[in-house]
């Protein structure tokens, strides 16, 4: 694992228009994602992990939202330079994503099979057999026992999680090298989010696929991913391999993500939160962005943004805590009135 | 291979809501079934199917010519040998009101067609795209809509010649803005369901998931509008005929013939005469409306199915 990168993104930097002003909602986000890895987004809602994802797919909400700055390589080229005729063959076909609502992600007036079937003909040379019998095969991969039969259902027939599955099965059926999945599990029964895992997992091990798994659920991170990438108020705050975000996160925000998750195994019974919620872009505090919910905010924080640093191999953090001269002496503690 | 053989094996614990599987009821199934639990539509349909069969075969059943005149049977009255009597010029009155029906549905169907084409086009562009084209789509729409209706088409009736074409031109060109309305305000709400992102990120063309994608989800109101525009047509191509500017004589329409009820001493003397004419135009548009008010129920799933 990881010799081959498949996508990576250069400080992308996507901004909504309105007549006043501008309002960034993905501020240079960087990140590679490797051939067979999974590589979850994680963050709050607001905090641009969304955004990141329709701005690889460029389908940032038009007129108001542009990419207006930075690179999303993808095989050796650069996808923002690509002609909205030359995205279209990278949608569905090297890119697929699949969504939370798997209820509204199928057509409703059209069956499984013609919604699968249009999908492989618009992108492979197929008749209209042959992309019946692929359909069928990959209902198949994703465990229906009855693909046949179907291929013939309505989606208002099917289960949230079959839903998904046909999903996965849409977004698989031309081996896209990268799958963006966003919040595939959340709006779905916790039986079935394992299912769908167990699947994604499954289908990411046999078929070498790369996964960008968008969620806010640390429980399915840990579940899927190898690497992580923490983002906050659009930016990318924290990224680290699984293990060193669960065992020792460096960033004050991925640790009140990390404590507010329930534990099994735990004394504690009231469950703690972050305070506050993730600031809206037209207000983003003056420094760090984190700064109005972080307990450990200094007096640096409100004044100057803090740089994403490379503190270990593989492990970037946008904290001063971390950061050379500043907070060293470890009890740091609301020393909101004190300089550096 | 070893999880690809335990997703195959795993239980499929959805697969228990298809317990009602054995009782599979299509969209168009349950569509049906609503549809005839409405009395009234089914009332509606009936009568319907009468008047666009009187029409179709009105060859076979009119007793006479419709433009033959037998001057010495002017005004006569409803008889064995003129069921629904005879007007000043001595045509069969029934002879004359089953062809008048080819032309009324004519002319309330093409005109329909035409702009619930133009109309769902228009509505479909403006609501997708957004923006500065849905403002200028809309503005004309408004403006349009400003104009009192009949002037606008006395003028261009009368701007062409007073022939079924142009009066079939005129409508669509004045009918469908309402239709441009209803859909534009269905594709506002229905782009932004994430089937048609989900769509896009499969990479599907933006005119194909307007016209294959999303169209589809608004063919009910599309129906509904249409079956009531009809109606609404027929009346239009009533009125201008009534005034004389329509389709014009010897041509039987239920307009035109109602122009002898403008004849007070018809009025007074044969009530026959333009009796008959106006309420063939309102069983038709009552009809078209039952219809009308039958789908809608039938296609609305929120009405449920008794």
């Amino acid at each position: 694992m990881g010799q081959e990168t498949v996508i990576e993104l250069k400080d992308v930097t996507t901004s909504f228009f309105s007549r006043k002003q501008e309002l960034t909602v993905v501020d240079r986000v960087s990140f590679s994602v490797e051939k067979g890895e999974t590589v979850a987004i994680v963050g709050e809602s607001g905090s641009g992990k969304s955004m990141t994802s329709l701005s690889i797919m460029q389908l940032v909400p038009a007129p108001n939202g542009k990419i207006t700055n930075g690179e999303i390589i993808f095989n050796g080229e650069d996808l923002l330079k690509k002609s909205k005729k030359d995205m279209h063959k990278v949608r569905g076909n090297d890119i697929s994503m699949i969504f939370q609502e798997p209820m509204s992600s199928l057509n409703p007036v059209y069956t499984i099979g013609e919604q699968l079937r249009e999908q492989l003909m618009y992108h492979q040379p197929l008749s209209k057999r042959e992309a019946h019998e692929k359909g069928i095969e990959m209902l198949e991969i994703v465990g229906f026992a009855r693909a046949r039969e179907m291929m013939r259902e309505y989606p208002h027939r099917l289960s949230g999680g079959m839903r998904q599955r046909v999903m996965i099965a849409m977004a698989l059926s031309n081996n896209p090298k990268l799958l963006i999945a966003d919040e595939p599990t959340t709006a779905l029964d916790v039986t079935v989010q394992a299912q769908i895992l167990d699947l994604m997992r499954g289908l990411s091990k046999d078929y070498d696929s790369s996964i960008i798994l968008i969620t806010h659920d640390l429980g399915v991170v840990a579940e899927l991913a190898q690497r992580v990438v923490v983002m906050y108020g659009g930016q990318v705050v924290e990224e680290a391999k699984i293990d060193e975000i669960f065992d020792k996160p460096l960033h004050p925000y991925t640790e009140g993500l990390l404590n507010s998750m329930p534990k099994l195994n735990d004394e504690q019974t009231r469950l703690q939160s972050i305070p506050g919620s993730v600031p809206t872009p037209d207000n983003f505090p003056k420094g760090c962005r984190f700064v109005t919910r972080c307990p450990y905010a200094m007096q640096v924080c409100t004044e100057e943004q803090p740089t994403l640093l490379e503190k270990e191999t593989g492990h970037k953090v946008r904290c001063f805590l971390h950061e050379e001269g500043v907070g060293k002496d470890g009890n740091i503690d609301r020393r909101s009135k004190q300089t550096q | 291979m070893d999880q690809l053989q335990h997703r195959k094996l795993e239980p499929m614990t959805p697969n228990n809501n298809h317990d009602n599987l054995g009782k599979h009821r299509s969209m168009l199934g349950i569509f049906v079934v609503k549809f005839f639990q409405n009395k009234l539509a089914v009332l509606g349909l009936v009568m319907l199917l009468l008047i666009i069969g009187s029409a179709v075969f009105a060859p076979l059943l009119a007793p006479h010519d419709p433009n033959y005149q037998i001057l010495t049977a002017r005004l006569h009255e409803p008889s064995a040998e003129y069921p629904l009597g005879a007007d000043q010029l001595g045509r069969d009155l029934l002879s004359r009101l089953l062809y008048a029906g080819q032309m009324s549905l004519l002319v309330g169907f093409a005109a329909m067609a035409s702009a619930t084409f133009i109309g769902a086009t228009m509505g479909a562009i403006a609501g997708y795209f957004g923006g500065i084209i849905d403002s200028i789509i809309m503005r004309i729409v408004d403006i349009l809509f400003s104009f009192p209706n009949i002037f606008l088409m006395i003028t261009l009736v009368a701007l062409f010649r007073p022939s079924p074409f142009w009066l079939i031109v005129s409508f669509a060109v004045l009918g469908w803005m309402s239709t441009a309305r209803l859909i534009r305000g269905e594709m506002l709400s229905l782009k932004k369901r994430e089937f048609v992102l989900a769509a896009r990120t499969l990479g599907i063309s933006k005119w194909r998931i307007i016209f294959n994608h999303i169209m589809p989800n608004a063919i009910g109101p599309l129906i509904v509008a249409a079956t009531l525009a009809v109606g609404q047509f027929i009346i239009a191509e009533s009125t201008l005929s009534f005034l004389g500017i329509g389709i014009s004589p010897p041509t039987a329409t239920w307009g035109n013939m109602l122009t002898a009820a403008q004849n007070l001493t018809i009025f007074q003397t044969a009530w026959w005469y333009p009796l008959f004419p106006g309420l063939m135009i309102f069983l038709t548009v009552l009809s078209f409306n039952f219809v009308g008010d039958g789908l809608r129920d039938a296609l609305d799933p929120r009405v449920v199915e008794k």
